[in-house]
């Protein structure tokens, strides 16, 4: 075991025990922190104290914790995920904070997030915008010969770029105006790159860009906050392409 | 009793073919008119589901987190499996089913394995279909590489995120069909039991996680796409929600559970660093394609990698196993750390790690290439551990990862009770002893996609099916007794917590019943289980009340299903008194330190009925018979 010294920070977390109670920020110490645990690693400790104590631990998604399933999400001193660039919750480390800190740690906020508990969002609204169209139209066992297709290897790359996504919503949370086109625009770039995705090219992006209005997602106003706060990096140059592809979308409707 | 698996008859690569030429049809027009119940949401499942939906079933899918596109098959890195021979290296059907077959150690079901190796061309044709991003070559066309256990290259892969590939592939399949209403999805749900009526499997029991309300859903068949049990090693591979409640439950209304012991453990994993370590990370094994695997060659020996010279390093894969290397298969390379870890070779701030180093390829191909091949497991890696790997070798050490044992299926992938299909981990079939790398990916999706399908409508075609409502006195049994475990778990108030009584239960399975075993360990780990399960249900602390969100309470479901269920892993273990694959009995071992089969008596699988925590449950065998290949001693060297 490392003989690294360990830390005590305070924490001061968001508690709300459903969407209509009212909610505030409650002070917990949470000593003993080595900078080998996880984020969610230093919850799970205080958790411990908390049920020994016989009090409510404080609820948060997680699942992989190792940065995939796009399950975890607590904005970590006013920043989704937390200081370090590219890393989910779930994969900061506590080596990045300092002894004596004060870390506020809230839930996603965002009109298209309901709060379920605590740090606990529902995210079911991009299951929505994904289902409106974020698919290649591909029943099983009607698929031709997998090389039939070539594609360039720097066009497959670019579409791996954006199939990245986890669908956290951090994009979501990080943006004053809770807009999703980060997320959105992520996946018409992964299905507009991919020659496979070209069919529905035009109908895919209307129906996504609706449903995702229609979830009360805000407008974009390019100030990249989202890109800054991408646990994959996903990039901006995705929105473009969503803005892109949905004015072509429009343009050849209305030919 | 004598399983019988309900192979086909005919010559070995004709008996799917034909078995679908004669498997009964459900008319389109009838087929909305049959629910189907789909729990899980990961490749198998998501994949069963869109599949059964396009057909035009009216599907009811279930999932414990908050969306179908968390299902744990999206942590897969490495990739997925298919005889393409695109390489043109002499792939074929046939030795994707014979080094599968090999690689489990001859326990699996040979008809089942050769089944798995034709569908698997199908499953890349989807995937691309779906807009998969494969990696490819300069030419366009499909990119493939080379994975433990083979000596080609019939691996594709997604960078180190095929799984996740496949999965958003089968969950964008999926969605469609909740956008199209032939799929009703229902997120923040966990089956907490089966319903059987008229011995058929009817329908189930779930909790909504969200309000804690306890619902009933009927149908006509009930697929189960739950996944591993790893997690009842407590510290695993596997994500935090992943358990092995669902298949139990199933197995205490008399489905029979085979093979538990078959537990793989993983070689390449990141050490565990502290008492608070919540999980274990894997490093995909693809990273064995350039990394070497060493440890100094005197024990004791603290210096840095950097100043051990070449001439002290013993890089005992490459020197064992030469014509395999680094690439010899799971269990193998696993036991191997652990033994040179145990002579005390073993290196790091515990002495339980060895080293992979990747200084040669970076040499020989730079670091580039190296980057672009395992750039994203590479900055996981760092991201973790705080060190970097282009400069420093990694330090790694097996864990549990993935588990062959499951629900017993017959070829229909339907267990012993009628109308309850598993597929994916969560069954037994196909992997045997020991897993091969990318076989679970192609497991799951061949299931999902092109078998169940076929023969979940043969049973419902076939069977005349009552109409059933959730007001069945049978509903309402599962019902209460669910409320009753949950009401009894909150009540006791003791000191202990769940999470405590987890690590110990998994400390317990680790120690005795892991990478090796013998018959003194699992006695007294099946003792020790079961003394923690009564103190379990008399000292448990379950804080939080019933009615919403309560992670506590859906973690002491878990844990006190799996103080039931690590006592039958102990018990099959036990009773399996050969070595065979990942089930390393100590007690049998070649002269060479390899497992050491016994054909004549283990030729089987154990699948085992439940009679209850007071009873021991009994043992029902299916014999495996080979036809097409000869049961050979695994040789790696």
């Amino acid at each position: 075991m490392s003989a690294e010294a360990t830390m005590t920070l305070t924490l001061r977390v968001w508690r709300q025990s459903g969407p209509d109670a009212p909610g505030r920020l409650v002070e917990y110490t949470a000593p003993g922190v080595s900078p080998h645990m996880s984020f969610l690693e230093m919850l799970d400790v205080v958790n411990e104290e908390l049920t020994a104590r016989g009090e409510d631990p404080i609820a948060f998604d997680y699942d992989c914790r190792e940065g995939i399933c796009g399950s975890c999400g607590i904005v970590i001193d006013g920043v989704a995920h937390g200081p370090q660039p590219a890393t989910t919750t779930c994969q900061l480390f506590m080596r990045h904070f300092t002894d004596g800190a004060v870390v506020t740690i809230e839930p996603w906020r965002a009109r298209g997030f309901p709060l379920v508990k605590d740090l606990v969002v529902d995210r079911s609204a991009f299951d929505r915008v994904i289902a409106a169209g974020g698919y290649v139209s591909v029943d099983t066992g009607s698929a031709p010969e997998a090389n039939l297709i070539p594609i360039p290897k720097d066009v497959a790359d670019h579409a791996m770029d954006a199939a990245a996504c986890i669908g956290c919503g951090a994009c979501v949370a990080a943006c004053k105006n809770a807009s999703a086109v980060l997320f959105v625009g992520a996946k018409i770039s992964h299905m507009t790159l991919m020659p496979q995705g070209h069919p529905e090219r035009e109908r895919r992006v209307v129906a996504m860009v609706t449903q995702m209005e229609k979830e009360g997602f805000g407008a974009c106003s390019n100030e990249g906050e989202c890109e800054a706060v991408c646990p994959k990096e996903i990039s901006v140059g995705n929105i473009q392409r969503l803005t892109r592809e949905y004015a072509r979308a429009l343009l050849k409707r209305s030919l | 009793m004598m399983l019988d698996g309900q192979v086909p008859g005919g010559a070995l690569d004709a008996k799917w073919s034909n078995h679908k030429d004669h498997l009964q049809l459900v008319n389109p027009s009838n087929r909305r008119k049959h629910t189907v119940i789909v729990v899980g949401t990961g490749l198998a499942g998501a994949s069963a589901a869109a599949s059964l939906g396009e057909l035009g079933y009216n599907v009811h899918a279930f999932t414990i987190l908050d969306s179908p596109r968390r299902a744990h098959s999206i942590a897969a890195q490495g990739g997925i499996n298919a005889a393409k021979n695109y390489k043109n290296d002499g792939d074929s059907v046939f030795r994707l089913f014979y080094d599968t077959i090999k690689g489990g150690d001859f326990r699996s079901r040979e008809a089942n394995v050769h089944r798995l190796a034709e569908v698997s061309v199908k499953i890349i044709d989807q995937c691309v279909a779906q807009g998969v991003p494969f990696a490819r070559e300069y030419g366009g066309l499909l990119d493939n590489r080379s994975f433990g256990g083979a000596q080609l290259s019939r691996t594709f892969y997604a960078r180190g995120q095929t799984g996740q590939q496949l999965l958003i592939g089968a969950y964008g399949a999926l969605m469609r069909q909740v956008d199209a209403g032939t799929v009703k999805m229902f997120e923040r749900r966990e089956m907490l039991d089966l319903v059987v009526i008229d011995g058929r499997a009817r329908g189930i029991v779930t909790r909504n996680l969200v309000t804690g309300a306890i619902e009933r859903f009927a149908a006509d068949a009930v697929l189960l796409a739950t996944g591993g049990y790893g997690n009842l090693y407590y510290l695993s591979t596997n994500a935090g929600n992943s358990n092995v409640t669902a298949a139990w439950r199933c197995a205490k209304r008399g489905a029979y559970f085979a093979n538990p012991c078959f537990v793989q453990i993983h070689p390449t994993c990141i050490p565990a660093s502290g008492d608070y370590q919540s999980k274990l990370t894997l490093m995909s094994e693809s990273l064995r394609n350039d990394g070497r695997v060493w440890v100094p060659k005197q024990a004791g020996d603290r210096r840095a990698p950097q100043d051990v010279p070449e001439g002290e390093r013993f890089y005992f894969l490459e020197e064992r196993y030469p014509s395999f290397g680094n690439l010899v298969p799971r269990d193998v390379a696993a036991r191997n750390c652990k033994t040179v870890c145990e002579a005390g070779q073993g290196v790091g701030p515990t002495g339980f790690a060895v080293y992979l180093d990747f200084a040669d390829a970076i040499h020989r191909l730079g670091a580039p290439v190296i980057r672009e091949r395992y750039g994203n497991l590479f900055q996981m890696y760092e991201r973790i551990v705080g060190d970097n790997p282009y400069q420093a070798p990694m330090r790694i050490y097996p864990a549990v990862h993935y588990t062959m044992g499951g629900l017993w299926v017959d070829y229909n992938l339907m267990s012993n009770v009628p109308g309850l299909f598993v597929i994916g981990e969560a069954n037994f079939s196909d992997h045997g002893a020991n897993r091969l790398g990318a076989s679970a990916l192609m497991q799951g999706l061949a299931d999902g996609y092109f078998i169940v399908p076929y023969t979940l409508a043969n049973y419902i075609a076939g069977t005349t099916l009552k109409g059933v409502t959730t007001e069945h006195e049978a509903f309402a049994e599962a019902a209460n007794a669910v409320q009753t475990r949950i009401d009894h778990l909150l009540r006791v108030r003791g000191d202990t917590t769940v999470a405590q009584h987890h690590r110990r239960l998994g400390h317990t399975m680790w120690e005795k019943c892991s990478i090796s075993r013998d018959a003194q360990g699992m006695e007294a780990a099946r003792v020790a289980v079961r003394a923690q399960r009564d103190e379990f249900w008399q000292n448990v602390r379950v804080p939080g009340e019933p009615g919403n969100l309560n992670k506590s309470l859906e973690l002491a479901l878990r844990v006190a299903d799996f103080l039931e269920f690590g006592e039958l892993v102990a018990i099959d273990a036990l009773a399996r008194d050969e070595s065979c694959g990942c089930h390393f009995r100590e007690e049998h071992q070649t002269a060479d330190g390899e497992a050491q089969r016994n054909d004549e008596r283990f030729a089987h699988v154990a699948a085992w009925e439940w009679h209850g925590v007071s009873r021991p449950p009994t043992m029902h065998t299916e014999p495996l018979h080979f036809e097409s290949v000869a049961l050979t001693q695994r040789n790696y060297r």
